[in-house]
């Protein structure tokens, strides 16, 4: 679930490979999961998202029953642990029946003392995502792939601008994109058709992508080393921008079609970015958009933003901002280069060291 | 601004760490909100509420520890308290601010038994 907007994290299709089965327990409860074939570690157990909980009724030898609910982690573990907890405190029984104050946790009773104690847990309510994110990160890094994410309000040219940016550079550099849209294929068929590799991701109930699911989109896509790995999200300002992918930089697109005060109206989003491309500027001269006050009011929230206004149907500005995409996937190669470099000087100085034996 | 998914998030991150303490029931649930983190507390109790009805932190004590905001002020070149986000500085009122303190939004920890 999104703990920005509330939205599903269920319904979620990848392109490709996803298919719906439902079981029936021993005990007649029923749920369906969803399963892609290629998948190394996540089970979605239930339609509602990656943690589900589900309820067992247990029936005892002495005729109580009672329902205990268990947790299906969507993860690598598995973890089926069916907690048996009994209120044994509480069993009124006539004769024969335990009394047992010492059950709980501290094994221990002292009148007037209960069995609580306190558990630190210090986690960011994003902390999860946050995980996945880093591990996308480090990927990218190892072998020296260069990753963006493109966030915008639904409309501001994201798709178009990224077809232009492909056309310009596909011949030049390996490029994946992962898009990311509620419903549809159809952008990734736009970029399919610019003939380089895209994956749709349709994110059903959410709002935005996660590291989750980029993490699977770039296992399915298996991008060159020192490639350059595009992702388009979902057409939202607000909870992309809690979201990290693993992106090395977020890319915010503003069109002039839009308000000069969208960066004032949704400040996470800009100050998330560290790029922001002011797009369909061929427009100006037809509209009142004061691109100087917009780039204003982005500086506002975001002091160190680097702005380029482009326009992806006349290609004015692309070549800034084109350089800005090579001056990156330059850095992330030679750090690749020099971690290869690293690894190189350690085999040797090993291989001297077995060789001196 | 969307409470309900939040107290959600919490009610998820605390039923995880309680099953894995084999505890019975969450008595009380400590969280860490800062000023700038744009959540209401009052909305957020209110959702939490809600949400835990039926769950193992039904009834819990939900204790909201204020962070207060704080940021670093690029004018100044001092620390300077904040009241939202993206805003003024209050010495130069300066907006070249950037939030230090006070955006937490984390679960501290709970007690069980």
């Amino acid at each position: 679930m999104c703990t920005v907007c509330g939205c599903g994290a269920g319904e979620v299709k990848i392109e490709g490979g996803a298919h719906e089965h439902t079981h029936v327990h021993e005990d007649g409860t029923v749920h369906t999961h969803s399963h892609g074939h290629e998948h190394e570690h996540a089970h979605s157990h239930d339609a509602a998202g990656l943690t589900g909980a589900h309820a067992h009724p247990h029936t005892h030898a002495d005729g109580t029953t009672h329902v205990h609910e268990h947790v299906h982690q969507g993860e690598h573990d598995h973890d089926h642990g069916h907690e048996h907890s009994h209120d044994h405190h509480h069993h009124e029984h006539a004769v024969g029946g335990d009394l047992d104050y010492g059950t709980g946790p501290a094994r221990a009773h002292v009148p007037g003392m209960s069995q609580a104690r306190m558990v630190q847990i210090e986690q960011d309510i994003l902390s999860k995502n946050n995980t996945y994110a880093a591990a996308n990160r480090v990927w990218f890094d190892e072998r020296g792939i260069f990753a963006l994410n493109l966030v915008s309000s639904p409309g501001s040219g994201k798709t178009t601008l990224l077809c232009k940016t492909i056309e310009l550079l596909k011949n030049k550099v390996a490029i994946n994109v992962v898009e990311g849209d509620q419903q549809t294929a159809n952008d990734a068929e736009r970029i399919r058709a610019t003939g380089v590799p895209a994956l749709q991701i349709n994110t059903g109930k959410g709002c935005h992508l996660d590291g989750h699911m980029v993490g699977h989109a770039m296992q399915r896509l298996q991008p060159k080393d020192g490639s350059l790995f595009l992702i388009e999200n979902v057409g939202n300002l607000v909870c992309p921008a809690a979201f990290d992918l693993g992106e090395h930089h977020k890319v915010a697109i503003l069109s002039v079609t839009e308000g000069e005060d969208k960066p004032l109206k949704y400040p996470d989003m800009f100050a998330a970015a560290d790029v922001m491309l002011l797009n369909k500027v061929d427009l100006l001269p037809y509209l009142s958009f004061d691109a100087d006050l917009a780039e204003a009011n982005a500086r506002r929230v975001n002091p160190h933003l680097a702005i380029f206004r482009v326009s992806a149907t006349s290609g004015d500005g692309l070549s800034a901002w084109l350089d800005w995409i090579e001056a990156g996937l330059e850095a992330q190669r030679a750090r690749h280069g020099e971690s290869i470099d690293a690894l190189k000087a350690r085999i040797a100085e090993l291989e001297r060291q077995l060789a001196a034996r | 601004m969307h409470e309900m998914s939040l107290a959600e998030g919490v009610l998820q991150i605390v039923e995880e760490t309680a099953r894995r303490e084999n505890a019975r029931r969450i008595k009380l649930v400590v969280l860490e909100i800062g000023r700038l983190s744009s959540v209401q507390p009052d909305a957020l109790r209110f959702c939490f509420d809600a949400v835990t009805r039926g769950s193992m932190a039904d009834g819990t004590t939900l204790d909201i520890v204020d962070v207060p905001g704080s940021g670093w002020c690029l004018q100044c070149m001092a620390t300077v308290p904040m009241q939202e986000l993206y805003g003024a500085c209050p010495t130069c009122g300066s907006h070249q601010v950037q939030p230090t303190g006070g955006t937490e939004m984390r679960v501290k920890e709970i007690e069980i038994e």
